[in-house]
């Protein structure tokens, strides 16, 4: 980084530790908390829509959907994080290279599967096997967001389902008593008062998710707790800077970072609980 | 007319080049990261070490442009089936058991013995008390035979430093892993017992399917072999180890 780095073992002090914490590897673990933050605001809009299909699908008129919305709630919620991960997102990404392999190689003799073996065509690779690291890494960041949001959307389904119930019958009643349309008390009504009940689950998911981000490593995706590890381990001489084990202080970095995160979230959910709880019968709407 | 031809002829020989660039094939080496000095993640980031050394120099033999990844270990040998990566170079020991569900290449380091390590003084005895060793590794299952307590880590890392805090009363790694580690504890660790001899040579692990690019990695790592340039490395490496293929 900085031209008196050349030679660090000759280095002591204060320069030492310029020197060490600017060097490539400490960019990375700065660069991985922007990744994790980008993340968590890439998936929470899945999440929403998802938990928000999820709900409106369980309490749907037809049969089918209401099943379709019961089964995703009920089995992703079931369904162990790390074993969502490692099975469901590999299935879908073989799935993937799977379509493209009928739709690009029509003319392929040999068999997908050979033994332990998952073999399709160069050209149906996902991404392509010629393709630069950074696309397989934005491959498996965009794969990482897709599993957080099918999972944690489950939840949220849930807890909006709960929400939407917990809306008193008497308010939507007084909706058709002014011959509002079913749109119109939902949009008008049901949904601006469900807020209320929905938002101390929403803000549960939310400081899961943000501590769930270590997953992400299975994905191939290097997270914090990835780069706070692989920098903490003790070096011995065969790195530039070497030094014993440092974990401790690396993830005390972490905690930090966490505790910050968490009283930011803390803040914002207050101001949200307050907002929408403003003029609703309720304990908190009428402080 | 003759432009337009000559921008025709320009176009497709640029195609045809083009086409020539895409299929010039990349093989993605799957390494661990996490295991000087056979591999580790250098003080700039980069994938860096014996492997590393050896590894571009057999692509470049082999004719193959190639790009290098990490992986946990404990994933290593899903994700190279499941075609994430082509290639293990990451200092796996050549086993029956592996040998089921990938191939290997020849080795291109010799049977390493692999060692005890303790903390100086303790007198610990290796079949008796709690041994940490890297999970999936050749270590772990002879830990788990010889009748000590098994204490099993994801990383190398991780089970020195159980050592060093107590939580194992000894290592059971590669000599060549170990080594640097207790020279550099200034006398705080000790070898316990560095001939312990399991498992073959390292080589580089390679999908059944995939024969043809085992043999052009075999030819390379031969043509290393002949012409001095891998004994050179594994000295380079290795403290100035000899070795003679």
């Amino acid at each position: 980084m900085f031209e008196f780095c050349a030679d660090p073992k000759s280095l002591e002090g204060f320069v030492w530790w310029s020197c060490y914490l600017t060097n490539g590897k400490h960019m990375a673990f700065y660069f991985s908390f922007i990744t994790v933050l980008s993340l968590l605001l890439f998936t929470v809009p899945l999440i929403m829509a998802l938990g928000f299909a999820g709900a409106l699908a369980r309490r749907s008129q037809i049969a089918p959907v209401r099943w379709f919305g019961w089964i995703y709630t009920s089995m992703v919620r079931g369904v162990p994080d790390i074993i969502f991960f490692l099975f469901a997102l590999i299935a879908l990404d073989q799935g993937i290279e799977y379509l493209r392999h009928v739709a690009l190689c029509p003319d392929w003799s040999e068999p997908i599967r050979q033994g332990n073996d998952f073999r399709v065509c160069p050209e149906a690779k996902m991404p392509l096997g010629t393709a630069p690291q950074w696309i397989h890494e934005i491959y498996g960041f965009v794969l990482a967001a897709v599993g957080f949001g099918i999972v944690f959307g489950a939840f949220a389904a849930n807890t909006l389902y709960g929400a939407l119930n917990a809306v008193p019958h008497a308010q939507l009643e007084t909706g058709v008593a002014y011959g509002m349309s079913p749109r119109q008390i939902f949009r008008r009504i049901h949904l601006p008062q469900m807020w209320v009940y929905a938002l101390p689950g929403l803000s549960n998911l939310w400081m899961i998710l943000i501590k769930a981000t270590p997953l992400l490593f299975l994905l191939g995706v290097e997270d914090v707790v990835y780069w706070a590890r692989e920098l903490g381990g003790s070096k011995t001489a065969i790195f530039d800077y070497p030094h014993g084990d440092w974990r401790l202080g690396y993830f005390l970095v972490l905690l930090v970072f966490y505790l910050l995160l968490t009283w930011v979230s803390e803040k914002a959910f207050g101001r949200l609980t307050a907002w929408v709880s403003r003029g609703q019968a309720t304990v908190g709407g009428t402080t | 007319m003759t432009t337009f031809l000559k921008l025709a002829g320009a176009a497709t020989l640029a195609a045809t080049f083009a086409a020539t660039a895409v299929s010039a094939e990349t093989i993605r080496m799957g390494t661990e990261g996490a295991y000087p000095p056979y591999n580790f993640i250098n003080d700039s980031g980069e994938i860096d070490g014996f492997e590393r050394e050896v590894g571009d120099e057999l692509c470049k033999r082999a004719g193959l442009e190639c790009t290098w990844v990490t992986n946990e270990w404990d994933s290593i040998i899903p994700n190279l089936v499941s075609g994430n990566y082509d290639t293990i170079i990451a200092g796996m020991s050549i086993t029956a058991e592996r040998d089921e569900v990938i191939d290997f290449t020849q080795e291109y380091f010799p049977p390493d013995p692999s060692a005890y390590v303790a903390l100086s003084g303790a007198g610990m005895d290796v079949k008796g008390g709690v041994v940490a060793a890297q999970t999936a590794t050749i270590q772990a299952a002879y830990v788990a035979e010889s009748g000590a307590t098994l204490v099993e880590f994801a990383t190398p890392e991780e089970t020195v430093a159980a050592v060093r805090s107590g939580e194992a009363d000894a290592v059971l790694a590669d000599f060549a892993y170990l080594k640097p580690i207790v020279d550099a504890s200034g006398g705080e660790l000790t070898i316990v017992d560095d001939s312990v001899s399991i498992g073959g040579g390292v080589g580089m692990g390679i999908r059944e399917s995939d024969g043809e690019l085992k043999a052009k990695m075999d030819a390379a790592i031969a043509s290393m072999k002949a012409d001095g340039t891998l004994s050179d490395l594994i000295a380079k490496w290795f403290d100035g180890r000899m070795v003679k293929f």
